[in-house]
This record gives structure tokens, C-alpha cells and sequence, in this order.
């Protein structure tokens, strides 16, 4: 009935007995107790329950728990160290990129994944990536200034690193 | 010290949400928890000859399977409306679980609870329920029509109520003698209002300590327990606490007390164990309380220079199967009041007639009757424009009320406090380069091009509202709010508020008020929302009353507390109250350097050693506001679009909003709710739209099929 899974999960290996119909999100949300990561529909369309695959974005309700097995997963409660803020979850809290902080972890998530691959994105860019994830309090203008305040802070850090 | 009024102070509540640690109903799991899943009705309209329920029984790991017989043996009653539209409105029964009929698809007939939700799910799929199926019907017209099936079997015509406003015979004497009438058909097509967060519930009953617990995604936590206790189950309102943790967004849909509350609440208490239910988001289209949904027809009439002499407005409100909390108050007194709008019409009657459907119930979406009002209004300026050869922005100016004609009373029973109209309309064409647009739209379409402008002028109706006014309209519950300030012996604060925060950015705004009063580090001062076990009292957040009414509650308890501090400051100061100055959070006699800061005169509240004589020990402070009228924000937003004469899509260029929405506490915050109701404005304009069939089935069921603004349809907002 069940099947063992492995699962790096944040950083730490998890394993666990799940069955094969269990999704991705309810195996984070019921068997872990990861509550960052959110249901908001059953369609794949809204993007609450975005996380990372092996550093790429995926919907965790699309996929299922057998899945990810051997794999990473690094939820929203992961993605900076204990303590320490993201530049995204900065610039989020800095230009009120969040209202009910529902869609936050996901459209984080997703937001993450497109500085990972473009880490100078303009305007529609940052639109065009964000077109899975549904917000319905912000009308999505101050998540567009708190992405490019991410951007640019990590820009700034990388130029210094460098430097 | 900060001025912290008028400051865009970063929102305190972001650390939790940012980092996943925002504590949502369904996040919540207790101690021998279960979950429950509610077999639903795919047809519109059917009767339930049988219920079968004994496979779902058997199957293992279910722990009990209930129906709405169930409920009515034992002894519960239905779910009421709280708005009374008339004396003969008709209210049918709205049991959690139905008992005879089903109303719409979606409608409730059994509840599955088991050890977890997958067996649940698993387990509702074994409930067997024979239906008879009915002609179902869904559009308005057809619903009155005398042949027509009846959704409630003892309501003719499915009318729930007739309601009008305005003077009748003036209104139609102002029409026929107008110089042009612009006349139009209104459609304001039904939405659904989709919070992200679907809802969830639940039960907690302490059997030992005969004490129930219900957690909700609720804007409106009292109001439920006062519900549930008053009139569904008849529970002992000191037995029964209601919780609305983190609640993921409203917009309306969450104010409302749904079935699913009270079967969680019944439940519980059957079972002896916790029982949780949470939508998945398919539940939420045939579930959460649906907005607007509107048929009118308006006519406007205009003297030969542009006056408008008179408005006359029929419209027929879809109410859906059962009456929800607001459903009657919402397409009556929040929207016929509003049909004057910012203009002097001198005579304006409206008539609704609420109509009953085999649809999802239809109730307060973001705006709530107002932008109903401000549509119809609206749109009829820009034809009236269109129609007598005049810019529209023009004849809205020569209409306006004039700033010193307030306080102005509306032929629709509102008294506008102050406003002036022609400021913030001047200051939108300004932004947008009105002028220029319009000779950018004359060579657009020389060229070939489509570009259009769009203007709305609105004025709302918030702060709902002063209690006398509303149970004179109907509403059943009073709206005022309570605010209780806590000062603890070291001097830090903790502020209870009757209103609920479910992205509106109370627990900073709030904060605000508090450390500028008592003038003390925000960092001193901490909200307490959505708990009935720690607030006095409250009647939660919609119509934008949160803070006009919550935070002047608020307002209300610091002055007594300031009042307490001072006695106590003076004491030890050895000077008289009158003497003394309150700045910087010490109170110092006038002229002298002799001081003790607001810390010291809450410990000596706590530790009252040496304290004055016959004034009680301690420093907290509880107050009740009651408003003496609504506030009446306003303004003028200016759209540029384009659309692609070959698709017809349509591509936001420009957005201008100005609005003057009084004193502001924190404008970032302010800025973001304006964001956030554009957004719902263009959803509506461009893209969402609830469809049912003829048989009533939903055939936007999901987001695939109901389609919302996503980032890239939007554009930044000026």
C-alpha cells in the first residue's frame, strides 16, 4: 500500500512511508509539518504551493510524493538559514509585496527560480514569470518593485562578493 | 519620537508570512483530530428521495456519517440572513446539510468524517443519494415569470423581496419632462470572489469542560459565535469561543456564516473529537457566497444644458438559493444609496427585487453594492457624454456637488459629510495628461489603432456604519466596534480590536495609532485580533469600517487611558492634572524639569504603593464606538487601454487612481488596498465572469475556466 521515499528536505534527509497518490504538498504540509507551503486550488493554476525541485520551481500539488524521491526539495521555510531573510523575502516586506500572505511563499518561490536563471529581469519579465501564481490582494504591483529590490540587492552582494 | 501618523511604516505581521510561518485554519491539527469531507449536490435541483449511507459507514477508518436529518433530530435550527429587506420578505430555511430538496450544485446533502482525508474521501464517494431531478432555473426574468419552477416551494414567483428608494413620482415626472434620456440595459455579471486561502473550519468540543472551539476563516469571528449561539444551535455564548487565525484574504466571501461552520460546530460534538474541514478549491466555486450579479435598467435624464434632472433605476439582484448573512442588504441600502453619486441629481428612485435561482447564494463582494452603483452611474455619464456630443469629463464636472454645498443630503437618504469632487478629477487629468490623450486618441484611430479612455468619478459609503441607521434599514446586529487597550506593568501594550486583519495590515496600522498616542516605540505595542475568548466584543471587517470604526474604538480606550495615566502622573508629581504635559512619553509639570515617563506610571498602576486616592489600580481600558455617520471617500481613477481591433483583446496602458480617502495612517498600506481593488475592478471589466448553464450547472468551476488578472494583465499603477 505505502512506499518509502528519501527526500532532502531544507537541507536534511527525510524519509518516510507515503502513499502513492500522496501529493507533494500534502506529504510537506501533513507528514512534515512544512505549513509555508499552501493549497489554493486543485488545477495547478495558482501557484500557492510553489516550491523548489533540485533548485527548480514546481507546483507541489502536481506532483506526487513518490516523485520527488531522491531528490531535494527546498520549501519557503528553507530558503534562507534559520534566522537570516532572503533578499526576495526582504523586498518583499520592503514595498508591501504582500497583503494576506497567502500566495507569498509561492509567488517567493517562483520568484526565486527566475532570479536563479535571470538575475537582471525587467518589468514584464518578472510579469511573464510570475503568470502561475495568482495573487488577489496586492494586484501584483508591489510584488513586481519587491522582486527588482531582490534583484538588485543580490546584484549588489554578488558585485561585492566579486569584488 | 516617530510621527508615526502619515508614515509608511514596514507591516510588523510580514516576518510570519514571509518565512511560512503564517498560521492558517487548516495549518491548525489537534490532538485526535479527524476530518471531514461533505457529499455535494451535482444537480441544480432535485429531490432527495434516499440517502444511503451504510457502505460510507463501513468503510474503514470512517467515524461517523451525518445528514441534515440527523441535524434536524437533533433539535437545530437553519442557518438565518441577518438583513431584513421589508416586512414580508421571504426567508426560506438554509439548513447546513439540505433536508428535502437540493437548491443549486454544490448544495450540501451528507457529511463524511473519518480518521483523515483521503479515507473521508475516499469514504464520500460510498454515499448513495437517489434524486429526483427538477427543472432548474437561473435566469431572472424567467424566475418570475408565474410557470416558473420554484426554488422554494412556498415562494411564488422565487421573489424574495420588492424594495425601493427615492421619490417615485418626482423621479418619473424628472424623466419624462428631461431634454434627452439616456437609457441602457445593465448586465454587472456575477463573479466569484476566490480568495487565495479556500476556507476551512474546525470543531473543538471539550467534553469535560462542555466548552467548544470553532476556528474559521472568518472576517467576522463574534458575528459567527453569535450566530451559531443565538440562533442555529442555541449554544451558551460563554461556552463557545471563536477563532480566525490567519486568514488568507476575504474580499466579502468571508464574512458570512456558512454551513460548514455549524456542522463542524454539531459535529464535534457528536463525535466527542475535533472535526476539520477545509474547501479544496472546486468546493469553493459551488460554495463561497458569489458577488454582483445584477440585471438593471437605468435611464438618466439631462436638461438641455447637461444637468442631470433625474435618475430612475430597476434592477433585479440575484440572490441564489438561500438568503447569505448580507444577501438582501447588499443590491438595496449599499447600492440605491449610492446612485447619486458625486453629482447634484435632484431626483433619483431606484427599484430591486430579489430573486431566488438554483445558483450558488450571492452576497458582499469587495465593494458590496457600491461598485454596482458606481458602474451604472458611471456608464451612463460617459453614454449621456457620447450621446449630447460632451466630454465626459466635463459633464461629470458640471454635475458635481460643489465643496461648499456640504453637508449635503442625496435624494437616497445620504447625508455626504465634505468632499470636493472637481479637486481629485482635475488631479487624475492632470496625471494622465488628459488633453494630450485625447489627441493621441484622434490620430490612434486615424491610424486605425483603438485606444479609449475610461473614467469613473465614485463616491462609497464606508465605515459601515452608525447602529441606529442600520437596524432602521434592517440589519439585524449593530456596527459598532470595541477596542481594549492593556497597558502590562513594564509599560508595553497589547491593543484588542472587535475587527479582523485578513491582509489589510491592522496589526501595523493599529500599532501606529497606539504608540502615537501614547507615545511610546511602535515596538511597545502589540494587536490581538480574532480571538472571541480575548476580545470584548466586535463586529469584524468589511465595508471598509476597520479602521473608522475599529480604530477610533481604539482611539476612544487611549484617551481613558490617558485620562488614568495622567491621575496617576500627577500623584506622583505632586502637581495638579492641569499642570501637566504629556510629550514624549513623559508627563512633565509645565515649566519645570520634573518628570515620570508612561513606564514608571504603569508600574505604579500595578504596584500602587503610592497611589491616589480612590482611583482603581491598574491600567486597561475598554470603549465601544458607535459612528455617527459612514465616511464618504472619493475619487476619480483614469484608464488608457488598447484593443486589438482584429481579437478584441484588450491591453491596459495607463492606470490613474486619485482618491481622497481622509486621514491616512500609513500610505503604503493605503496604496496597497487601492492596488488590490483595481485589480478586482479590471477582473471584472476584462475577464471574470461566473457562467451557469440553462440546468444550472456551474460552467466556471475552476481556474482553469474562471479566469482572474494574473501579473502580465496588469499594468503599474500611477
Amino acid at each position: 500500500m505505502t512506499r518509502p521515499i528519501h527526500v532532502t528536505v531544507n537541507g536534511t534527509a527525510r524519509q518516510a512511508e507515503v502513499e502513492p497518490r500522496t501529493l507533494l504538498v500534502d506529504f510537506l504540509r501533513e507528514t512534515l509539518g512544512l505549513t509555508g507551503t499552501h493549497v489554493g486550488c486543485d488545477t495547478s493554476q495558482c501557484g500557492a504551493c510553489t516550491v523548489h525541485l533540485d533548485g527548480v520551481s514546481v507546483k507541489a500539488c502536481t506532483m506526487f510524493a513518490v516523485q520527488a524521491d531522491g531528490h531535494a526539495v527546498t520549501t519557503i521555510e528553507g530558503l534562507a538559514p534559520d534566522g537570516a531573510l532572503h533578499p526576495l523575502q526582504e523586498g518583499f516586506h520592503e514595498k508591501h509585496g504582500l497583503q494576506c500572505g497567502f500566495c507569498t511563499p509561492g509567488v517567493i518561490m517562483a520568484a526565486a527560480d527566475l532570479l536563479a536563471r535571470n538575475p537582471n529581469p525587467t518589468e514584464a519579465e518578472i510579469r511573464h514569470a510570475l503568470e502561475g501564481n495568482y495573487c488577489r490582494c496586492t494586484g501584483y504591483h508591489n510584488i513586481v518593485q519587491a522582486v527588482q529590490y531582490a534583484a538588485e540587492k543580490m546584484a549588489a552582494t554578488a558585485h561585492v562578493g566579486a569584488g | 519620537m516617530t510621527d508615526y501618523i502619515g508614515t509608511s511604516v514596514k507591516r510588523v505581521e510580514d516576518r510570519r508570512f514571509i518565512t511560512g510561518k503564517g498560521r492558517y485554519t487548516d495549518d491548525l491539527v489537534l490532538p485526535g483530530m479527524t476530518h471531514a469531507v461533505v457529499v455535494r449536490s451535482p444537480h441544480a435541483h432535485a429531490r432527495i428521495r434516499s440517502i444511503d449511507t451504510e457502505a460510507a459507514r463501513q468503510h474503514p477508518g470512517v467515524v461517523a456519517v451525518l445528514t441534515g436529518r440527523d441535524y434536524q433530530n437533533d433539535g437545530y435550527n437553519p442557518i438565518p440572513t441577518g438583513w431584513q429587506i421589508g416586512p414580508d420578505m421571504k426567508e426560506p430555511p438554509h439548513w447546513p446539510l439540505a433536508i428535502d430538496k437540493v437548491r443549486h450544485v454544490g448544495d450540501g446533502v451528507a457529511m463524511v468524517i473519518a480518521e483523515n482525508k483521503t479515507i473521508a474521501q475516499d469514504a464520500a464517494e460510498r454515499v448513495s443519494v437517489e434524486y429526483e431531478p427538477l427543472p432548474a432555473v437561473v435566469d431572472m426574468n424567467q424566475a418570475l415569470r408565474d410557470d416558473a419552477p420554484r426554488v422554494h416551494d412556498d415562494v411564488p414567483n422565487n421573489r424574495s423581496f420588492v424594495w425601493e428608494l427615492g421619490d417615485r413620482d418626482a423621479t418619473d415626472q424628472a424623466i419624462e419632462t428631461a431634454h434627452h434620456v439616456t437609457t441602457y440595459a445593465f448586465v454587472n455579471q456575477r463573479l466569484i470572489p476566490n480568495a487565495i486561502e479556500p476556507r476551512s473550519a474546525i470543531g473543538h468540543h471539550d467534553d469535560a469542560r462542555d466548552e467548544l472551539t470553532l476556528y474559521t476563516s472568518s472576517q467576522n469571528p463574534h458575528l459567527i459565535r453569535l450566530l451559531l449561539c443565538a440562533f442555529v444551535m442555541g449554544l451558551p455564548e460563554h461556552k463557545v469561543r471563536v477563532v480566525s487565525p490567519d486568514v488568507g484574504g476575504g474580499f466579502g466571501s468571508k464574512i458570512f456564516h456558512y454551513p460548514e461552520e455549524v456542522l463542524c460546530a454539531w459535529a464535534t460534538r457528536r463525535i466527542g473529537r475535533p472535526v476539520k474541514w477545509t474547501a479544496e478549491r472546486s468546493e469553493s466555486f459551488v460554495t463561497d457566497a458569489q458577488g454582483r450579479d445584477h440585471v438593471s435598467k437605468a435611464e438618466m435624464g439631462l436638461d438641455a444644458e447637461g444637468r442631470v434632472v433625474g435618475l430612475r433605476v430597476r434592477t433585479l439582484a440575484n440572490m441564489g438559493a438561500y438568503l447569505s448573512t448580507f444577501a438582501g442588504g447588499i443590491p438595496t441600502w449599499l447600492y440605491g444609496t449610492l446612485l447619486a453619486g458625486q453629482y447634484k441629481t435632484p431626483a433619483v428612485h431606484v427599484q430591486t427585487t430579489g430573486v431566488f435561482t438554483n445558483t450558488v447564494p450571492v452576497d458582499a463582494l469587495r465593494g458590496a453594492g457600491r461598485p454596482e452603483a458606481t458602474f451604472l452611474l458611471e456608464r451612463l455619464m460617459d453614454l449621456a457624454a457620447l450621446e449630447t456630443d460632451r466630454d465626459p469629463a466635463q459633464l461629470r464636472r458640471m454635475n458635481f456637488i460643489q465643496p461648499d454645498e456640504f453637508p449635503y443630503e442625496t435624494p437616497v437618504v445620504l447625508t455626504y459629510d465634505s468632499g470636493n469632487y472637481e479637486a481629485t478629477l482635475d488631479k487624475a487629468l492632470q496625471m494622465a495628461g488628459y488633453d494630450a490623450l485625447r489627441r493621441q486618441q484622434e490620430q490612434a484611430r486615424a491610424e486605425g489603432r483603438l485606444l479609449g479612455i475610461g473614467l469613473s468619478s465614485y463616491i462609497e459609503a464606508c465605515g459601515i456604519a452608525p447602529s441606529k441607521v442600520a437596524g432602521a434599514i434592517g440589519a439585524r446586529a449593530g456596527l459598532y466596534d470595541s477596542g481594549m487597550i492593556r497597558v502590562h506593568p513594564t509599560g508595553k501594550v497589547q491593543v484588542y480590536t472587535g475587527v479582523h486583519s485578513h491582509g489589510q495590515g491592522h496589526e501595523t496600522t493599529f500599532a501606529q495609532i497606539v504608540a502615537h498616542e501614547l507615545q511610546i516605540p511602535m515596538e511597545d505595542v502589540e494587536l490581538v485580533h480574532g480571538d472571541t475568548a480575548q476580545i470584548p466584543f466586535g463586529m469584524g471587517t468589511y465595508g471598509s469600517r476597520s479602521l473608522a470604526v475599529g480604530g477610533s474604538a481604539i482611539y476612544k480606550a487611549l484617551e481613558k487611558v490617558l485620562s488614568k495615566a495622567r491621575k496617576i502622573a500627577a500623584h506622583k508629581l505632586e502637581a495638579a492634572e492641569e499642570d501637566l504635559d504629556y510629550k514624549d512619553g513623559q508627563f512633565t509639570v509645565k515649566g519645570t524639569d520634573r518628570a515620570v515617563g508612561f513606564g514608571d506610571v504603569a508600574l505604579t498602576a500595578y504596584v500602587p504603593h503610592d497611589y491616589p486616592e480612590g482611583l482603581e489600580p491598574g491600567l486597561e481600558e475598554n470603549a465601544f464606538y458607535d459612528p455617527k455617520n459612514f465616511t464618504f471617500p472619493f475619487g476619480t481613477h483614469v484608464c488608457l487601454v488598447e484593443v486589438d481591433p482584429d481579437t478584441g483583446q484588450v491591453k491596459i496602458l495607463r492606470y490613474v487612481a486619485v482618491d481622497d480617502v481622509g486621514n491616512v495612517i500609513n500610505p503604503m498600506i493605503v496604496d496597497g488596498q487601492v492596488h488590490g481593488g483595481i485589480a478586482h475592478g479590471v477582473g471584472q471589466a476584462l475577464f471574470e465572469g461566473a457562467v451557469y448553464d440553462e440546468g444550472g450547472q456551474p460552467l466556471t468551476g475552476t481556474f482553469m475556466d474562471y479566469t482572474m488578472p494574473r501579473a502580465e494583465d496588469l499594468p503599474a499603477f500611477e
